[in-house]
């Protein structure tokens, strides 16, 4: 059913008692053109996007939980497009102009909320990095704007701006395209759209092993049973190395704890997405009035969805020193995704050595952010078995030729991206 | 101030004698000592204290303990307001002012209760369908709708001035809840000689305990509590921590905690507000009690409907009668006792079980006069901002009342059982998600492990506590002593999740009363597909409330298991994450807030640059001296000065923020080689050299000097940026990949304060200060190494150059830094030695071409900066192998130039672009970047160093520089990157 003004008139009337199933719970079909291992935001986007600009529908979409439950609905729900590295830049790009119509093309409302994001600087070298970054952006088409203090304050003014701050604020980069959308949202708003398309969408059917048979895929074994599939698309971020391994992919990427938190939900403080460029901290206050945040990474690897105190209280002492007046807010409750970290900060899009097989993942930071355009440029790659443009820097052999996309110039320490 | 109408004659554990006055909504209230401001407010006959989230319906206090999700409330005024308080949690003093939030224009006439009568059109999940046409009509109307209307209480934007502390307490046994299962279990495992901790979120021991009448070894609760609280505190093995909230579990039996040490007094800046706990335990026992259920049913959500064990509470602890005409509606015998409580005190009361009446034994408990229905249902309720009445199912009888008293079923507390990931399971008899299995280390004992029987739990208690002492190695001795509890009825809990009426009045029947979950949302949700609760909960909002569903997910997870057929066993909870209970941020943070938020680095000689007027900047931890203004200089004027001393007479620099790293060992040479690019074995004593290393991916990672002082001695720097990085690669190298070589090491930045003096003066300069050491050209050559005393300290000289100018770098035993400094200074007056900050010291290495941090950005090769020819051939090294891969040695590297502006007057920017042409856009565009730039007043110009593609091969062609940033275009010439001195004479003079 679409949604429009005279359905939810219609619906309103009668008690809400006739909207449908927003997706089917489909058995799975013994055999697929192509199985799409993985029923998070990346992988319902691919899917939607295989029918949507290839017109291929003979999908399934293996979720071994309840759609949605990975990275998707577990992160900080920003979305920017303020990369350095030309490569980034116009893959993110790409993804901000498609949430720009994702509602519109969805019919299903995820919430953008444009209202900019701002990374603070604090030292003279921090500024001309911001500056470095800034102007790369301009260069790319992408919008960036350079605040001197004042600015910040007048766009921020919870943000501590005083020159008595540990590290006084010097400026701030600004994207005033930048923002946040609802998260699980789009998972839904992808699932439903795939779904109306024809693509099974398959939740609690684990996948356990990759059929291969002469360097070709065969299908994948399931938790619930054996499917056939001409093509196989990995696209399980934190999860990468596991299912890798089940096709005999060695990946250059390790998986890390990244904790979210969220306050108690309060009257409007900040209408922007701040980070602090002192230290690890970047906020957001919902549509709920929650202020939703993160810092850095946990430090080791993991594949369990929880976090340890250290990161906690660096995370209460940015928190409450950047925006003095979260001192008396309280804290509801905090929880853990796994990044998949890569050797260069930026993701992987990619054929594999074994024909029909693709993968996609290490997305680092920048998952969620990338949902569209990772879906978009996937869905091209399976389709015609050759990459988007947009998405061809994304390979693996980049580790083996040095072509790599160092984006904050960390190296090749997964963690220090 | 009005009269406490509600509060009874006798009774309750405060202190009557004494009375407090405090506000509410700006009203004068009175309460006593002993009281929280629920009671407070209930006391005073105050019923309606909020409005919910969604719909802003009325809502009136619910519970009594931290579960409370109706009686929100703001505390507090400027820096010290505070959103969102469980009115159950605050103790009253004298003074406190309270506010009820979420209400316009107040709390009786609430503006947007008119989002109730939309309550069609706002069903569960109602923003994904609609808010989208015209489109632009989302950013411009909906959402700045949406948004000023999100939020429970509003923060004020003023900082907080109160304290806050981080402690750390070690025990063998950590005891959560200090109620009887705690205090048996701390006490056994006390007395087995274990460390224990006991903490409770109350100010004083017995948990429910305090608001019952049930007593134990012949004593009231409260006082047998009171009792063996005082025996454990002369222990002193024991710790006991009050007004402390254990708030989550986290890996290695580390638990946070916060201690709210002022929260129940007037605000005092001398101790902190609230202390956090990091607690590292042996062992946890969670005796966290148990929660109790509300019903769901149409209209279950108005002022004065409550939790019927909170209904005795306010009875028995505060001597508050919350109602006078009561209906107690229950599926279980435990609100009998409520029954039996309220019309002790006073009141009428009707009870109605959802049970058949001849399976319910404590019938016979029910004191005369209470009316009892059985096999019935409240199916509706009366009312506005209070109740009036409620209507039964079946006979469809109304019943005059103002309290209404809830009991649903208990739901253990087992969120210190579950954060580490462990999941509860279903049991099946006391109706509710259970640890059966808490997992090693870990114990449940009481409420928390679904016992509701006094004497199970004083005993549970005890068995818990001794098996937890055993576990870390105590001796037992003889029985545990389990003193004699009174009889309860038994539970008998039948469950009910939704009365069956609810059916036809979903929309009234609130699941989460905070965030205004219908049983309609639920079955919106599960007609949809969201009927897994991970999905309801992320659909309808349910359980995301301050209470995180402590009250409502359960029934919302029994509802759901309806709707999908299933049994509830199988539904499954939603994930228990921290914090059990929220915790104000600036308590996490403890001590580092605002200016203490990271420690500052003072060099030796801070004292000297803040008394001569130092600007500082931040470099990392540290402040370093950016420029010393004079007397009517800005900052260009101040670094063209300090640049011109060096270049003409004599300048120093504080440099002490360097990296400094000293080795010593047989292999200490072999262990440098396979770091550095170049070679360093091979140098000779007394002799520097510049070193260069790289990353694993071949990748230039810092650069430095390296000192060779002895045969088996070194000392290098490196940058302040990478100190700490070198050090951790330094012994990943030597721990994982060379554990052979005979080599230690040690980090010694803050042992070496260190100056850079240059300047064609300066020798002469140090001349007059150095001891020890001959200066002399012949015998101290350019990169020599030698070992002299200044002001009588024992220096470490090296003579080497970044400014290009003659220079020496010294370096001092920290602790005669200043000393040392000053020394100079003064050798140098003569010459005018000036100091200078870090932006003359970037201008001089730029004139120099010296790369530095902008250069050395992570991403940049050895051969891209001009380093190529460092590189050995003859050894292997860090990064070799991965430096010679294509993408670092093919055509297309940003490589190292220099750039100057066409016009003599352009000004260059770091963080510029260069291009071809100007206006084009597209990921190709930038052919590269300043990467640092400066007037130099050397040259009477801007000059910059860059990088651009194939750059050695462009050397004189012309570009823009642009930042599009400031709408700037610059035209420049690429040139070689040695503005000054190109044939390096000056440094060797």
């Amino acid at each position: 059913m679409r949604y429009s003004l005279s359905s939810i008139l219609r619906n309103a009337a009668t008690g809400h008692k006739h909207w449908p199933k927003q997706w089917r719970q489909p058995e799975p079909k013994k055999a697929y053109d192509i199985v799409i291992v993985g029923g998070g935001g990346h992988g319902l986007a691919t899917a939607y996007y295989l029918a949507r600009n290839h017109g291929l529908t003979n999908i399934a979409v293996l979720e071994k939980g309840y759609l949605g439950n990975g990275n998707i609905g577990r992160n900080t729900t920003i979305v920017r497009s303020n990369y350095l590295c030309p490569e980034n830049g116009q893959f993110y790009e790409h993804s901000l102009k498609l949430w720009e119509g994702l509602s519109q093309d969805l019919n299903y409302n995820v919430m953008l909320s444009q209202r900019g994001v701002l990374n603070t600087f604090h030292t003279p070298a921090q500024r001309d990095a911001a500056i470095r970054r800034g102007n790369a952006m301009r260069l790319h088409g992408v919008d960036a704007v350079l605040l001197n203090r004042e600015e910040v304050k007048k766009l921020a003014p919870a943000i501590d701006c005083s020159p008595g701050a540990r590290f006084p604020v010097r400026g701030g980069l600004l994207q005033p395209r930048g923002g946040s959308v609802r998260h699980d949202a789009v998972a839904w708003g992808f699932a439903r759209g795939a779904d109306a398309r024809g693509v099974d969408i398959i939740q609690n059917c684990e996948v356990t092993g990759i059929r291969i048979e002469s360097g070709r895929v065969r299908g994948v074994e399931t938790t619930r049973g054996s499917i056939a599939a001409k093509k196989i698309a990995i696209v399980v971020a934190g999860r990468s190395t596991l299912v890798g391994n089940m096709a005999g992919l060695r990946l250059p990427i390790e998986s890390h704890v990244l904790q979210c938190f969220v306050t108690e939900p309060v009257k409007p403080i900040l209408d922007t997405v701040v980070s602090f460029g002192a230290d690890h901290f970047a906020v957001v206050q919902s549509d709920k009035g929650g202020l939703v945040f993160n810092g850095s990474l946990d430090g080791y690897n993991s594949y369990a969805q929880r976090g340890n105190m250290e990161t906690l209280e660096s995370v209460a002492a940015c928190a409450s020193s950047f925006m003095p007046c979260m001192s008396r807010l309280r804290l509801l409750r905090h929880w853990g995704g796994i990044n998949d970290m890569t050797m260069d900060g930026s993701p992987i899009i990619t054929r594999t050595p074994v024909k029909g097989l693709y993968f996609n993942g290490g997305w680092c930071y920048g998952g969620f952010k990338a949902t569209p355009a990772s879906g978009w440029t996937y869905a091209h790659l399976i389709a015609n078995d050759e990459p988007h443009e947009f998405a061809s820097g994304f390979t693996l052999s980049r580790f083996e030729t040095g072509l790599v996309i160092n984006e904050n110039g960390a190296g090749p320490q997964p963690g220090l991206h | 101030m009005t009269g406490q109408s509600h509060r009874l004659p006798q009774g309750g554990l405060i202190d009557r004698a004494q009375t407090l006055s405090f506000t509410f909504d700006g009203r004068a209230l009175s309460a006593h000592p002993g009281d929280t401001l629920a009671s407070a407010l209930l006391a005073n006959g105050v019923h309606l204290t909020g409005r919910s989230f969604k719909y802003h319906r009325p809502r009136g206090l619910y519970s009594s303990g931290p579960e409370e999700p109706n009686a929100l409330v703001t505390l507090g005024t400027s820096g010290r307001t505070e959103p969102n308080i469980p009115a159950t949690m605050v103790e009253v003093y004298d003074g406190l002012v309270a506010r009820s939030q979420n209400r316009w224009p107040s709390l009786k006439f609430d503006a947007l209760a008119v989002n109730s009568l939309l309550k069609p059109f706002f069903p569960a999940g109602f923003y994904y369908k609609t808010f989208m046409w015209p489109r632009s009509f989302w950013c411009r109307l909906y959402e700045p709708m949406i948004r000023r209307a999100a939020g429970l209480g509003a923060l004020a934007n003023e900082p907080d001035p109160d304290r806050y502390k981080h402690a750390h307490a070690h025990c063998d046994i950590l005891v959560v809840g200090a109620g009887p299962a705690g205090l048996m279990a701390a006490r056994e495992a006390a007395l087995a000689g274990a460390r224990v901790l006991l903490a409770d979120e109350r100010p004083a021991p017995g948990g429910h305990l305090s608001g019952e009448t049930i007593g134990i070894d012949g004593k009231p609760g409260a006082a047998w509590a009171g009792a063996v609280a005082d025996e454990l505190a002369a222990m002193e093995n024991v710790r006991l921590l009050s007004r402390t909230t254990v708030y989550g579990r986290y890996d290695g039996m580390t638990f946070g905690a916060v201690e709210r040490v002022g929260d129940h007094r007037a605000p005092d800046s001398s101790s902190p507000r609230q202390r956090s706990w990091t607690i590292h335990s042996d062992q946890l026992i969670c005796a966290a009690g148990a929660i109790e259920r509300p019903l769901v049913f149409a209209g279950n959500d108005r002022p004065g409907v409550m939790l019927a064990a909170a209904a005795r509470s306010y009875v028995n602890r505060y001597g508050v009668l919350p109602g006078r005409n009561v209906v107690v509606f229950t599926n279980n015998d435990d609100a009998y006792r409520t029954a039996n409580d309220l019309a002790g005190a006073g009141a009428r009361v009707t009870l109605v079980d959802s049970r058949a009446e001849g399976e319910v034994a404590a019938r016979a408990l029910l004191p005369a006069g209470v009316e009892a229905h059985y096999g019935e249902y409240v199916a509706g309720t009366k009312g506005r901002a209070h109740l009036r009445g409620v209507t039964l199912a079946s006979s469809g009888r109304g019943i005059a009342c103002d309290l209404l008293c809830v009991s649903g079923g208990w739901n253990p507390t087992i969120h210190l059982l579950s954060h580490t990931g462990r999941k509860p399971v279903w049991d099946e008899a006391t109706a509710s998600f259970a640890m059966t299995d808490p997992g090693d280390g870990a114990f449940a004992a009481g409420g928390a492990a679904a016992t509701f029987d006094l004497g199970l739990t004083l005993r549970e208690g005890a068995t818990a506590g001794r098996a937890a002492a055993r576990a870390c190695g105590c001796r037992l001795s003889g029985k545990a002593d389990i003193p004699k509890a009174g009889q309860l009825p038994a539970y008998g809990v039948e469950a009910l999740w939704r009365v069956p009426d609810a059916m036809s009045k979903a929309q009234g029947s609130f699941v989460d009363l905070q965030n205004d979950v219908t049983v309609a949302d639920l079955e919106l949700a599960e007609r949809e597909g969201f009927g897994h609760a991970e999905h309801a909960k992320r659909y309808t909002t349910l359980g995301m409330a301050t209470d995180q569903g402590k009250l409502g997910n359960v029934n919302a997870l029994g509802i759901l298991s309806e709707l999908r057929d299933m049994p509830v066993a199988q539904a499954g909870t939603t994930t228990f994450r921290p914090l059990a209970t929220p915790v104000a941020l600036g308590a996490i943070a403890g001590q580092a807030r605002g200016r203490d938020l990271r420690p500052v680095r003072h060099t030796a000689m801070y004292r000297w640059h803040e008394s001569h007027d130092a600007v500082f900047t931040q470099a990392g931890l540290w402040l370093r001296p950016y420029y010393y203004p004079r007397e009517g200089e800005d900052f260009a004027a101040a670094a063209a000065r300090e640049v011109h001393a060096v270049r003409s007479s004599v300048g120093m620099v504080d440099i002490s923020t360097l990296g400094k790293i000293e080795l010593k060992g047989p292999d200490a040479g072999a262990f440098l080689d396979r770091l550095y690019i170049n070679s360093i074995s091979k140098m000779k004593l007394g002799r520097t050299r510049y070193g260069v290393m790289l990353r694993e991916d071949g990748m230039v990672f810092d650069d430095g000097v390296v000192a060779r002082l002895g045969e088996d001695h070194f000392f290098i720097t490196v940058t302040t940026a990478h100190a700490a990085q070198v050090m951790q690669h330094m012994e990943f190298c030597h721990q994982v990949h060379w554990p052979e070589l005979d080599v230690q090491f040690c980090s010694v930045s803050e042992a070496w304060a260190a100056i850079a003096v240059a300047g064609p003066n300066t020798r002469d300069a140090l001349a007059r200060c150095v001891t020890g050491l001959d200066l002399s050209n012949e015998a101290f050559p350019f990169l020599a190494a030698g070992e002299g005393r200044i002001d009588g300290a024992p220096v470490r000289i090296f003579r080497v150059s970044f400014s290009g100018e003659l220079g020496y770098e010294i370096f001092a035993p920290a602790g005669s830094g200043a000393g040392v400094w000053r020394a100079i200074m003064e050798a140098g007056e003569p010459y005018g030695i000036t100091s200078f900050g870090t932006e003359a010291m970037t201008v001089l290495r730029v004139e120099k071409g010296h790369v530095a941090g902008p250069e050395l950005d992570g991403r940049t090769t050895a051969a891209d900066l001009g380093l190529g020819r460092m590189m050995a051939r003859k050894k292997d090294y860090i990064g070799r192998a991965m430096a010679e891969r294509e993408g670092l040695v093919g055509a297309g590297r940003q490589q190292l130039i220099g750039l100057k502006p066409v016009g003599k007057d352009g000004a260059l920017r770091m963080g510029a672009h260069l291009v071809n042409e100007l206006g084009a856009v597209g990921p190709d565009v930038s052919q590269g970047r300043v990467t640092s730039a400066a007037y130099s007043p050397t040259c009477g110009h801007f000059i910059a160093l860059g990088v651009l593609r194939d750059g050695r091969s462009r050397i004189g062609e012309r570009l823009y520089a642009v930042s599009p940033l400031h709408e700037e275009q610059v035209e420049v010439t690429v040139t070689q990157g040695v503005f000054v001195d190109a044939q390096g004479e000056r440094m060797r003079v």
